[in-house]
């Protein structure tokens, strides 16, 4: 027998019981202990009963809510489910697919629909599926484009919405890394706040 | 906006630069003499491994015993993964066997196991409906250590094959290498950043899928799980393999655009200080920065080319909205900057964690991608064989050096004779033999076609190639458009896994023994100038030519030509 047999068989045991085992179990203790709440999936909690997590996205489709990215998750049945935070993933779809394009004109139209009012150009965030599937962000300039409708549903001054917006969008990170963004999730649940819902 | 992307570019490349010096002096530490305080906290658990494993950590190993304890290393890691793989649905534990909705066929374990076993983590399953957390921790955690450990030994002992002073055929001890690598290097460098994650709010428990109901009613499927442990090793080790399906992409896996750094950095920084351990240990620090120079030369032009790319508008979008770059497949919180980071990153780095779908990227952005990978992975690289590859284009370059001043060719008074320059060709042939053979059977056989299912024409060709680049680069990351769960893709993916991984390695060991064997010629007139930003210049443009010419064909036919069509 080749004298590396057993040393390869050995090597494969050892780091299977200290990286594969004692490690995650270290990593999920310290974790526990450091930051419960993250470690747990950063859960968000209204009226004691579970709403959410902060960091996956909903499908809001209602006037009076900001709306999320458009999303192609894919269902147990193999048929669309937006936000299946079960089986996460983006469309694969490429820039010169049609079927892209009319997914993009179809969304479009449903926008304007949604708010015949609002003339300017839709941030392209809000009629592009994210990579996840799950994204719980959109642009800031995606929640003031849909402020007017929301505005409008809840009866609520736009200005009073607008300042939410602000109030709710993370800049940069560190002030240098990523982009400017708000959580949709955590946004409605603010307007919901401020009308004692 | 595009200051503050060249500001994140900026910063990143400080900071590896900056990393480089220090990484690369711990790393000579490391494998060479002394790991300081964790040495006194772990050296009994090290030599209690020894023990087990029957060798002595300083006896020298040649090249044919160290290519044999690499692909053995290999071998029980594959066979191992494999057997779990085939057992895990009567493993207890969370996720319940419900929610595990793709079966695991035998094609498909067996693709997951070389996969995770030769660093590649090319994945044609999706974590969250096939694997229990269990598997995910045993099987996928332990093999982005072992991979990872195993690309880093092989990387140092082609480090001694080409510092050797007398004439040794011993390359250093592979086991050693090995066992030193994870426990001084990557099990406490992932520790703290799955730690650092789950601050930011990568998630890590060992619960099942939460089932909830949403805001406004109705219901969703939460897949929980021990993800920051994946997530840390899969980019330190530059294996890429994710917990989830959308991988970096995931919010619950690289939640803010710090992790998405982080984790980039975790990449970069260790095959990039490895420049520096070879030119301490070579002693010529001169020749370590110019590899290092290189390398940084390649990823800067990547981190333009795709900035370029990606900024572009697109054809799919209407008149109607706001300029902006082209979403689709993006994320909102990592922006242009950090998603064409994590794109040069992953695809020079070995490593398939991408931060976005690069299904959905635009044709040249996914050619740059698809370059990155056929150059063989030498802008820093992965884990080890970064360097390796680097060496090899090296070796080559002052052969072609030789040739055009008349000058026999030595690298580091180290003489490049037939032997040494006929297996720096063989391992830069892999390459192209494996892409361009499998990517001409899967596009002339039906069951290669079948795969292809949602894009049009040329982007379907760019698909096949990226695939099997992928593999043979051992990166892993995919075109989405690709559906590659099939017998076929299963089994010729595998077979280009293999031959990256195990083909290069050999060759790579060969080349290292041949080298240790030859006496170290002290440097004179004669000598070529290797440390010299000459020497970078050509390396350079061999790099770029041995691959341009090997791929410039099917580069035209998928990219190139699916741009000019969309215009």
């Amino acid at each position: 027998m080749n004298p590396q047999v057993r040393p390869a068989l050995i090597a494969f045991l050892a780091l299977s019981v200290l990286t594969g085992v004692a490690y995650p179990l270290v990593l999920g203790g310290l974790a526990w202990m450091a930051f419960p709440d993250q470690a747990a999936g950063s859960l968000l909690r209204k009226d004691g009963r579970v709403v959410g997590s902060r960091l996956i996205g909903q499908g809001f489709t209602g006037p009076g809510d900001f709306w999320g990215r458009p999303s192609a998750t894919v269902g147990p049945d193999a048929g669309p489910l937006p936000y299946d935070a079960a089986n996460s993933g983006g469309s694969g779809l490429s820039p010169g697919n049609p079927g892209l394009r009319r997914a993009v004109e179809a969304r479009v139209a449903a926008l304007r629909l949604a708010d015949p009012e609002q003339p300017g150009p839709i941030p392209v965030d809000l009629i592009t599926a994210s990579g996840s599937g799950l994204d719980p962000h959109i642009s800031p300039d995606a929640a003031r484009y849909q402020v007017h409708r929301v505005a409008r549903a809840r009866g609520l001054r736009e200005a009073q919405v607008q300042a939410l917006v602000r109030r709710e969008t993370e800049g940069p990170q560190l002030g240098i890394l990523g982009d400017a963004r708000v959580n949709v999730l955590e946004l409605n649940l603010a307007l919901d706040a401020i009308q004692g819902k | 906006m595009a200051s503050r992307d060249l500001a994140q570019y900026a910063l990143f490349l400080i900071l590896v630069a900056l990393a480089t010096v220090p990484v690369g002096r711990y790393l000579e530490r490391v494998f060479t003499g002394d790991a300081g305080l964790l040495e006194r906290a772990l050296g009994p658990l090290e030599r209690r491994i020894y023990r087990l494993m029957g060798v002595d950590p300083r006896a020298g190993m040649g090249w044919k015993e160290q290519a044999w304890a690499f692909i053995l290393a290999g071998l029980a890691g594959t066979a191992g993964l494999f057997a779990l793989l085939l057992v895990q649905r009567w493993l207890p534990g969370p996720p319940s066997g419900n929610y595990l909705a793709t079966p695991m066929t035998w094609d498909l374990a067996l693709n997951t196991a070389v996969s995770f076993a030769t660093g590649t983590t090319w994945q044609a399953y999706s974590g969250e409906t096939t694997l229990r957390h269990a598997v995910q921790m045993v099987g996928m955690v332990t093999q982005g250590f072992l991979a990872g450990g195993t690309g880093l030994a092989l990387g140092m002992a082609c480090i001694r094959g080409f510092a050797s002073r007398k004439e040794t055929p011993e390359l250093g001890n592979f086991w050693s290498d090995l066992v030193r690598g994870v426990l001084y290097l990557l099990l406490p460098l992932a520790l703290l950043l799955a730690l650092a994650l789950v601050g930011q709010g990568t998630v890590m428990c060992f619960r099942d899928h939460l089932a909830l109901t949403p805001l406004r009613g109705g219901s969703q499927l939460l897949a929980l799980g021990p993800a920051a442990a994946l997530e840390a090793i899969k980019n330190l080790g530059t294996n890429g393999g994710g917990f989830f399906a959308a991988n970096g992409a995931h919010p619950l896996a690289n939640p803010t655009p710090l992790t998405n750094f982080l984790g980039m950095l975790a990449i970069v920084v260790v095959p990039a200080g490895l420049t520096h351990t070879f030119g301490r240990m070579t002693r010529r620090r001169d020749a370590g920065w110019v590899l290092f120079a290189v390398m940084t030369l390649l990823f800067t032009l990547g981190l333009g080319g795709l900035h370029l790319a990606e900024t572009a508008r697109s054809a799919a979008l209407p008149a109607a909205i706001a300029s902006g770059p082209n979403l689709e497949g993006k994320e909102v919180r990592f922006g242009l900057a950090q998603t064409v980071l994590a794109g040069v990153a992953t695809s020079n780095g070995a490593c398939g964690s991408s931060a976005a779908q690069p299904g959905s990227f635009s044709p040249l952005g996914g050619g740059v991608l698809l370059f990155n990978m056929l150059l063989g992975e030498v802008a820093y690289g992965g884990l080890g064989t970064g360097l390796v590859g680097m060496l090899m284009a090296a070796v080559i370059a002052v052969f072609l050096g030789g040739l055009m001043i008349g000058r026999s060719p030595e690298y580091l008074g180290k003489a490049v004779r037939a032997k040494e320059v006929r297996l720096a060709i063989g391992y830069a042939l892999i390459m192209p033999f494996t892409v361009l053979v499998l990517a001409a059977v899967a596009v002339s056989t039906g069951a290669g076609r079948a795969g292809l299912s949602s894009n049009p024409g040329t982007r379907q060709f760019t698909e096949v190639v990226f695939a099997y680049a992928s593999c043979a680069a051992n990166n892993g990351q995919a075109m989405a458009g690709l559906s590659a769960n099939s017998p076929f893709w299963n089994l010729t993916t595998a077979l280009a896994m293999l031959l990256g991984r195990f083909g290069t390695a050999t060759l790579a060991f060969a080349l290292a023994g041949a080298l240790s064997c030859q006496r170290r010629r002290p440097r004179s007139a004669g000598s070529m100038p290797v440390g010299s930003p000459l020497f970078g210049g050509l390396l350079f443009f061999t790099v770029i030519v041995v691959t341009g010419l090997s791929f410039l064909p099917v580069l035209v036919l998928g990219p190139v030509a699916e741009c000019l069509s969309m215009k």
